[in-house]
């Protein structure tokens, strides 16, 4: 009795010394832990727009193309391509030492399956198939895109670098109904192995160097240019709680935080071991429903915008001014089709010239729904700001306030809320920089009638505008004409009220990590353990 | 006895029946669209619409429900619809971490707490009574999640003596595992001692106060003997239902816990699942609660028999 009083003493006393003890260094020198914004539980490119299923993509697949740092498509996957003097036959052929994960070669007919599976969900696949008149393999490292008439976008679309991001799949995963996730294991061609059997949907993502990946020669530049796996292991963590995660920054449980909440800034900017930088902007938006009255009327959207005052919203989402942009260009400032043109009417906010634009559109006391999404800080709170400014220009504001899954179950509802009480008047969302600067991709700001987005704004004169700019070589005189043309539709029938931009800050500890990258995506190629 | 046995056990699968379409209704007719959330916030109306089919979502409810009720009765509880892992693989993932930190907790209260109601009880109206009462109000009263972060910037940003968060299985390293249950326990076991403290001071004072106990005392019986020999067991019907109820409410409560220290539980799946409307987890965590919680009802009965020789089924 006495003896087995005695081993129960020495494993408590075991547990607890090892409970005291400090833990053992991590083994994995050369691992990197983050946190990145959201946890991957999808692991199809094609099947949703999930940022954290795009970055999960960039990890273990790649593209025939990649953006650089000023938003030129450079090669990837791709060695050569020639375009006919026609401009209608492009040929593209892949570079050498393309391996999948299982160590079979990357062959054209991967790429043209993969295409094809993309473009069945993406705005910009959508429009480059449309002009397509044949996608066809030639031989194993080449294939062969013939258009029925010139296009400007081909290469921009296959470099797409945001929501459905065109990854070139293994073909057994590509030709699987685009409807569902594909089944088979998830190889890529990319600089990291996914580690399958490590994954634990909602708690950790991890990612093995591919020893035989070859990099390309050219020196890295934004999505563009050479991956080099300099890290033997990473490590997505979920830590939910965003006071957790920067806790577990400080003490070095974790490298990096992709989105670190804003309240934590100031701790984080004043810890000397920890950078962090502006790596992206959000575009904050009120949409309208477009269907449904008062904003089937254009005067009750013009009165939206008269109504806002973008530093209002800006200073209730992002506090500081130093984290915010006063910002009328729907297609992102700063960005390389920043333009304002069309308006200058709103720059000053007018609530009276608002109220009469209302009682114009024939408003009178109705019931207005605005869906306020409370799990989602800043959205909520641009939504408590528009109930606030609308009740102050008369309207008679239903805030419903709702968790964001239950908004965008409503969202697509097109009834008027008289007749569907799940109906709605007005959301608010957010685009990134990457999005805002692709409208020909972004679901956001279409604006075509029935086919556009959740408000399905209607402007045949915006649309065309986008048409013919995709038709137009990027920075020639009549590209310019026309995005000034494209940006006045838009201001003339306000598809949604853009209320400013705000940053997104990444930070790491800059004692363990060396990062240089400037894309918005955390890119983990080229990031070195100190 | 046996045949009681018998009976609540075979009663655990008309109560899960009921559970399942309780369940499999109110989160369809919840507001919320799985397909919408999967699609992301970028896709097209259509794109969504896709998605709904491919799952199956647009069948009528009857249609699902059947293909559902056929599904759990040969044992399949599905595959999520997000990450399309089966929802048995999926719990059995999460379902260490809350074991380890319930019964942990369970562990420290019960050890601590009960003597300190006891204490209470039997210095009733003194110093020390008062002390216990003040510290049961205050950890009823303190917010766990602020316990929580407390703790963390005490013990691990500041002294440097505890991980901040995550959680390491005892099949890996057991000293790793002990460490990263330390604070979750402590803060997650302040509020479950307090409730026991005063569950059991409240059942003792009551007992100590019956006429057989004032005999014992007449009789010259020690204090130890009145306390353990004869209040303890009378007063432990009720302090054995807290521990049962807290047990329940344990694993399925400690939401709040995991989310601050990261802990990869059965409550975060649970919350993860209701906000993303992962109809196949929120199914399969509620039947295996609904499970768990009848069984520990029936356990506590059965202790009631070995406790109170009146009672009899």
């Amino acid at each position: 009795m006495r003896n087995v009083r005695m081993r129960w003493m020495g494993g408590l006393v075991a547990v607890v010394a090892g409970a005291l003890l400090p833990g053992a260094t991590p083994a994995a020198a050369q691992t990197v832990r983050g946190v990145l914004h959201a946890e991957v539980k999808h692991l199809d490119p094609h099947w949703t727009t999930a940022n954290i299923t795009q970055q999960h993509s960039y990890m273990i697949y790649e593209t025939l193309f990649s953006l650089d740092s000023k938003g030129v498509p450079r090669p990837q996957m791709v060695d050569t391509y020639r375009v006919s003097p026609d401009k209608l036959t492009h040929t593209f052929t892949l570079r050498n030492g393309l391996k999948w994960h299982d160590g079979k070669p990357v062959r054209a007919a991967d790429a043209v399956a993969s295409i094809k599976r993309w473009a069945v969900k993406d705005a910009a696949g959508q429009k480059l198939i449309a002009r397509t008149a044949s996608l066809e393999v030639v031989d194993d490292k080449t294939f062969v895109l013939k258009l029925k008439e010139p296009y400007g976008l081909v290469l921009r679309a296959l470099a797409k670098e945001y929501s459905y991001v065109p990854f070139i799949l293994p073909e057994r995963h590509a030709i699987q109904n685009p409807a569902n996730a594909f089944e088979g294991e998830k190889i890529g061609s990319g600089p990291f192995v996914f580690s399958e059997k490590d994954w634990v949907p909602g708690v950790k993502t991890v990612y093995l160097r591919n020893k035989d990946y070859v990099p390309r020669s050219e020196p890295p530049d934004y999505y563009a240019g050479g991956r080099h796996a300099k890290v033997e292991r990473v490590e997505w963590i979920v830590i939910p709680d965003p006071s957790t995660a920067v806790a577990a920054l400080q003490k070095g449980e974790v490298d990096f935080l992709q989105s670190p909440h804003i309240d934590q800034w100031p701790i984080l900017k004043k810890d000397p071991n920890v950078t962090m930088r502006k790596v992206d902007v959000q575009q904050m938006q009120i949409h309208p429903n477009h269907l449904v009255p008062p904003f089937d009327n254009i005067k009750a959207r013009q009165a939206l915008v008269h109504m806002v005052d973008q530093r209002d919203y800006l200073r209730a989402i992002a506090g500081d001014q130093e984290n915010w942009t006063v910002c009328w260009a729907y297609l992102g400032c700063g960005q390389w089709l920043e333009t304002d043109a069309g308006a200058e009417p709103y720059r000053q906010p007018d609530l009276a010239k608002a109220r009469q634009l209302l009682q114009d559109a024939g408003y009178k006391g109705e019931k207005i729904v605005v869906m306020a999404p409370s799990d989602i800080a800043t959205i909520n709170a641009a939504s408590l700001t528009t109930a606030a400014l609308l009740r102050k220009i008369g309207v008679n504001v239903d805030l419903q306030v709702m968790d964001w899954g239950t908004l965008t179950s409503r969202r697509p509802i097109k009834d008027p809320p008289s007749k569907n009480p799940a109906g709605w008047h007005i959301f608010h969302t957010t685009s990134n920089g990457v999005a805002l600067s692709d409208p020909w991709g972004h679901a956001n700001i279409s604006t075509r009638c029935a086919e556009a987005w959740f408000g399905w704004p209607c402007s045949p004169r915006a649309t065309k505008a986008l048409d013919d700019l995709g038709n137009t070589a990027p920075g020639s005189p009549e590209f310019k004409k026309l995005l000034v043309e494209y940006h006045s539709a838009l201001m003339e029938n306000i598809p949604y009220v853009p209320v400013g931009e705000f940053n997104s800050n990444s930070a790491w500890r800059k004692d363990r990590l060396e990062y240089t990258s400037t894309a918005p995506y955390v890119l983990f190629w080229n990031m070195t353990r100190k | 006895m046996l045949t009681y046995v018998v009976r609540r056990i075979l009663a655990v699968f008309p109560v899960m029946g009921v559970v399942v379409l309780f369940v499999f209704v109110l989160i369809r007719i919840a507001p919320g669209d799985p397909a919408a959330i999967i699609a992301g916030d970028y896709a097209s109306p259509q794109a969504i619409e896709t998605i709904r089919v491919a799952l199956g979502l647009d069948q009528p409810l009857h249609v699902q429900l059947r293909v559902y009720v056929t599904n759990v009765l040969r044992g399949d509880l599905g595959r999520s619809l997000h990450s399309k892992l089966p929802v048995r693989t999926l719990i059995a993932q999460r379902l260490e971490p809350t074991v380890a930190l319930t019964l942990s907790t369970l562990a420290l209260a019960v050890t601590l707490a009960v003597p300190l109601g006891i204490l209470a009880a039997w210095k009733a109206g003194t110093w020390v009574d008062r002390a216990v009462m003040v510290f049961a109000v205050a950890g009823f009263s303190i917010p766990v999640f602020w316990l929580g972060f407390l703790m963390i910037y005490g013990f691990a940003v500041t002294l440097d003596v505890l991980p901040v968060q995550g959680y390491v299985s005892y099949r890996e390293d057991v000293g790793a595992f002990a460490r990263h249950l330390v604070l979750p326990t402590l803060t997650l076991g302040l509020v479950y001692m307090a409730l026991l403290t005063r569950i059991t001071r409240a059942s003792m004072l009551e007992v100590l106060g019956a006429d057989y106990i004032r005999t014992a005392q007449a009789k010259g019986q020690g204090s130890r003997r009145i306390l353990f020999g004869h209040a303890l067991k009378n007063a432990s019907v009720p302090i054995v239902t807290t521990i049962g109820v807290g047990l329940t409410l344990l694993i399925s409560g400690v939401v709040i816990t995991e989310s601050v220290f990261a802990l990869p539980g059965l409550g975060r799946l649970t919350v993860d699942a209701v906000l993303q409307r992962d109809y196949s987890i929120i199914q399969g965590v509620t039947l295996l609660s609904s499970a768990v919680y009848v069984l520990v009802n029936l356990v506590v009965d059965l202790c009631y028999l070995l406790l109170d020789p009146r009672i009899r089924y």
